[in-house]
């Protein structure tokens, strides 16, 4: 076979992730039906907190993926070269869902419907002592700014992260100082981009868009759990559409060698993500002062028992033993299995750090998540491929790619 | 305590090696054993080792970590000496983990150096042959065991054909030993 430079996206590609937002888009509606357009703010906080979940799970693991570069250019890494298009194309989608996201968080915090962030309510702030004295932080200007601002940043160094690797598919670098150029400028707005994701991702915007449904209790290890949560399954996304675009012939070269790395990076951040979630649970658990354990009350011991032990085996004991070995991570089937099945159990994860505050009586029917989560699911498909056609798979001029052609693990 | 007779090739360059080492199986001769100065990856791939065991090795020893720990702190804190910890459950799996998680690694890391060790015949006093000491510097010696059929005349040319700076046959002893290097033997001696 020839070599592919470029990926053409197949038609039935396109069909099955028209089809997917197709599914999504039924399923909001039906949402709305039966939730959304009810005049009980329980009922109609249901409809919104399945789209904050969905829209921010998948807005954060598409970030992931431009985290993913900036943190392998920053460490000189080359090995990811011979794959590198694929997570930038993920990128893509970034704006995307960040313009739908931010839509939805906006229109939850500045509704009337008080009842996911509870802290909007301002006769409510007022007679309640904590929230009152988190006032500085959780209140609708800070929480607009900080979402407009993140989501503008993300989408911007993103850009520039891309435009920067396309930018050589034109003009070869002849010389070694331009590719120290190069490199360096490459360098510098990768670290601007992790400076701006670590103020948001991995320290602040978990507790704005995400804690803040549970306005009285906090973590301080919540923006890092989430971090880890949405990253493993961000290296899960990258490893399907890597595993796509080789059993359609592209991405030659990209061997096992490249697959037992993104298989290493999938294991090795599930357990951190365990790590974490253990670390979160245990500090709490041995404290057992009451208004801490609260979160813990409904998702470990109440109703979402099943979801939350479900979770706990899906996204650790099944990666730990099975993606352990090393022909597990060279295996297509393994990968792809496992990285639909820790996208599914880190789903899940949100799913359980959202709904038991809205909707603490009774577990809501799952299967329209599923269909917005679906919706997401084909917008990313639709986006990446579109994305992915654009420029060649393979960014032969960087300077590093020889050091990815010969990678050995 | 067996000494026997190799046809030792001296290479400068991993570039040359790789081929040689190739060349040199596809040609039939068995190779005792290729000594760099440092980890070069894919040389075991292309001299036909098996995968090493010591993961597997690994895995056990981390297992049995885990059931140590927690097979102790279960019996001391639930059977031999109950403690009542601010009223949790003599049982409080949670609060072991961290304890379990370091047994694990513990013994994980533990074994494994010491399953090293031994697979690799290193410990202290034991001392080992050397067929050539520049290959803890800058030499890439490849060591081909003899037999009785072997043609060491043709072994040797063969070795520079394919781009050895240097062959000679050599003796040297295979096993490990404990005591000193034998100064008659005059093992270090440097080579011109």
């Amino acid at each position: 076979m020839s070599i592919r430079e470029n990926f053409v996206v197949p038609k039935r590609y396109n069909t099955v992730a028209l089809a997917l937002m197709a599914v999504g888009i039924l399923a909001i509606i039906g949402l709305y039906v039966t939730s959304g357009s009810k005049a009980d703010p329980h009922e109609s906080a249901r409809f919104w907190a399945s789209l904050l979940q969905n829209s921010v799970f998948f807005l954060l693991v598409v970030n992931a993926s431009m985290f993913f570069i900036c943190a392998t250019t920053l460490a000189w890494g080359g090995w990811q070269m011979a794959f590198r298009r694929v997570p930038e194309a993920i990128s893509a989608v970034v704006p995307v869902i960040g313009v739908i996201a931010g839509a939805i968080l906006l229109a939850i915090a500045f509704g009337d419907n008080h009842t996911i962030f509870h802290w909007t309510d301002s006769h409510h702030v007022a007679e309640d002592p904590i929230l009152n004295h988190k006032k500085g932080f959780l209140n609708k200007g800070f929480f607009a700014g900080a979402t407009v601002l993140t989501i503008v940043l993300w989408s911007f160094l993103g850009w520039k992260m891309r435009q920067l690797s396309r930018s050589l598919d034109a003009k070869p670098l002849a010389t070694v100082a331009e590719r120290k150029k190069y490199i360096w400028n490459n360098t510098v707005w990768a670290a601007l981009f992790i400076v701006v994701f670590s103020l948001t991702v991995m320290s602040s915007i978990p507790w704005l868009w995400l804690m803040s449904i549970d306005a009285h209790w906090y973590s301080t290890m919540y923006s890092w759990y989430t971090f880890a949560s949405t990253f493993v399954s961000g290296m899960a996304l990258i490893a399907l559409f890597v595993v796509f675009l080789k059993n359609n012939g592209y991405l030659e070269y990209t061997n096992n060698e490249h697959l037992h790395d993104i298989g290493k990076f999938m294991f090795a951040f599930s357990v951190f993500w365990t790590y974490l979630w253990f670390s979160q649970f245990m500090l709490i658990w041995y404290a057992n002062i009451p208004e801490e354990t609260i979160y813990f009350q409904p998702r470990a011991h109440g109703i979402y028992k099943g979801i939350f032990w479900l979770m706990f085996i899906i996204n650790f004991i099944a990666p730990l033993l099975i993606l352990m070995t090393r022909d597990a991570k060279r295996n297509y089937g393994t990968i792809t299995f496992m990285a639909i099945l820790i996208i599914f159990g880190h789903w899940l994860d949100f799913y359980q750090m959202v709904f038991p505050a809205v909707s603490p009586e009774k577990v809501p029917m799952i299967l329209y998540d599923f269909g917005v989560a679906l919706g997401f699911v084909g917008l990313i498909m639709f986006v990446t491929g579109r994305a992915l056609s654009k420029a060649p798979l393979l960014a032969k001029n960087h300077p590093f790619v020889k050091e990815s052609l010969i990678h050995h693990t | 305590m067996a000494v026997k007779k190799f046809v030792v090739g001296n290479f400068d360059d991993e570039a040359v090696l790789f081929p040689a080492v190739k060349k040199v199986r596809r040609a039939g001769y068995k190779i005792h054993d290729v000594f760099t100065p440092f980890p070069i990856h894919g040389l075991d791939k292309a001299m036909g080792l098996r995968d090493t065991s010591l993961h597997t090795a690994g895995f056990i020893y981390g297992i049995s970590g885990t059931a140590t720990a927690v097979g102790f702190i279960t019996w001391a804190l639930t059977v031999d000496w109950q403690i009542n910890f601010g009223g949790k459950p003599f049982f409080s799996l949670p609060a072991w983990i961290p304890v379990t998680f370091e047994l694990t690694v513990l013994f994980a890391s533990v074994g494994m150096v010491l399953t090293f060790c031994y697979l690799c015949q290193l410990a202290p006093f034991v001392k080992k042959d050397h067929f050539n000491t520049r290959s803890t510097d800058d030499t890439f010696v490849m060591a081909l065991e003899c037999t009785d059929k072997t043609n060491e005349a043709e072994a040797l040319g063969f070795l520079e054909t394919v781009g050895a700076k240097e062959v000679k046959v050599e003796y040297r002893e295979t096993e490990w030993w404990i005591g000193r290097y034998d100064k008659e033997k005059k093992l270090f001696h440097k080579e011109n």
